[in-house]
């Protein structure tokens, strides 16, 4: 249990997907002009990274890894298939953003009206397909592990897209100059905002 | 062969070098730019494989323009990527293995990255292949200098070095009491380089310059 919570706790604040992996950083910096959407984006990501990265985890260990496929024949224990992870894990994580948008169109038209046009930026945000791979390097031991890794690094990613949104919501009273006015500006204060998380380095519970 | 370095062609070369910026004008891949930007060896070799990427899914995904259901079109291009990315990383891990290794899970985010999909939606779906091959030539090297810019100013203040090679120790700054600056090699520095060449892009080139 102890190590759950240092794992999450890590992949919250010390090893912030935003911050200090810049993952997820080309709808990080496009959607946060207001906090509302950056909300709705922030839940959709935590979303699918709680299903893509355990089915991920569960394929790679199943299918992908040597010797994982023994459970279908004995003579396949030395098939090392792991160099085909990249275009697994891409397949997966659009295929289960497309049943996703299904699912919550069919279930829940509110959910959907409000996620809707984030889903399908979902499948190319870098920041799915990042915590897959970090997933792969990180070496869990059990699918639980790789759950709490992905609910702490969705969660991470909303708390950083929902700070920077409020955040510009407040700097369109402020004196910009020109050149720096909108992109430059915003590089500048997730600079800073990486600088605050960097306090949080070596911190363990 | 004039022909096909017509004036038209230069400017897919040349324009995303300054005007249409993927990084700094065009906000595209900007994740990797950031985070592979400590070291200059790593950069270049990073860009070098963004070069060669964007190139030839541009001009496979141009090839097959006409044959891709429309419906389909970002798993077909996401799989044309993703092959091109193991042909990468394979070659990386076979020759260059420390940097692979440096660069760790940023070769596989290749495939995410924004300026592949930008570019292959924007240009490679409506033009002919050959001009889509000098677009991701183009873009690949308007990615690729920004980098090299970043890492030159990370390394250098940051370890004193250029490509690793020990330049603030040759010529001796340490024993007059030089000291590198450690938070060029953090994360947030590489942010705030970013954000100072966008600062000085725009004060030079005016048009660049957001509405209010």
């Amino acid at each position: 249990m102890e190590n759950h919570i240092n794992l999450f706790v890590s992949s919250v604040f010390v090893n912030n997907m935003v911050f200090a992996y810049f993952l997820g950083m080309c709808s990080y910096l496009a959607v946060s002009k207001t906090v509302k959407t950056a909300v709705g984006l922030g839940a959709a990501v935590i979303f699918v990274m709680i299903i893509t990265i355990p089915v991920n985890y569960l394929l790679e260990k199943y299918l992908l890894v040597e010797g994982a496929l023994t459970w279908i024949s004995p003579k396949l224990a030395e098939l090392d298939l792991s160099f085909l992870s990249f275009i697994m894990f891409i397949a997966v994580i659009a295929a289960i953003v497309q049943l996703v948008e299904m699912i919550v169109e069919r279930f829940s038209p509110s959910l959907y009206n409000s996620l809707g046009i984030f889903l399908p930026l979902i499948a190319v945000n870098c920041a799915i397909l990042g915590g897959a791979l970090f997933m792969q390097q990180k070496e869990f031991s059990t699918v639980w592990e790789s759950a709490t890794f992905a609910l702490g690094s969705g969660i991470g990613w909303a708390i950083a897209i929902i700070a920077l949104a409020a955040l510009r919501e407040k700097m369109k009273y402020s004196n910009v100059p020109a050149p720096l006015r909108g992109l430059g500006i915003t590089f500048i204060l997730v600079g800073l905002m990486a600088m605050a998380f960097m306090g949080f380095m070596g911190f363990k519970i | 062969m004039s022909q096909m370095f017509s004036s038209k062609n230069l400017k897919l070369l040349t324009n995303p070098l300054n005007l249409e910026n993927p990084i700094t004008v065009q906000v595209l891949g900007i994740c990797s730019a950031l985070a592979v930007t400590v070291k200059m060896k790593p950069a270049f070799v990073m860009a070098l494989s963004v070069i060669i990427v964007t190139a030839f899914s541009n001009l496979i995904i141009s090839t097959l323009r006409k044959s891709i259901p429309v419906r389909i079109r970002i798993i077909v291009q996401l799989v044309v990527v993703a092959s091109l990315v193991i042909i990468v990383d394979q070659v990386l891990k076979a020759f260059v293995y420390d940097v692979s290794k440096q660069l760790s899970v940023f070769v596989g985010l290749i495939i995410t990255n924004c300026i592949l999909m930008g570019r292959l939606e924007a240009f490679a779906m409506a033009n002919k292949p050959w001009e889509s091959f000098i677009d991701g030539i183009g873009n690949g090297i308007g990615y690729g200098w920004i980098l090299i810019a970043v890492s030159f100013v990370r390394e250098f203040l940051g370890s004193g070095s250029v490509f690793g090679f020990p330049v603030m120790e040759k010529i001796g700054a340490y024993s007059i009491g030089y000291v590198n600056n450690g938070l060029m090699i953090m994360p947030p520095a590489a942010l705030i380089i970013v954000g100072v060449i966008i600062w000085i892009q725009r004060s030079r080139t005016k048009s660049l310059i957001e509405k209010e």
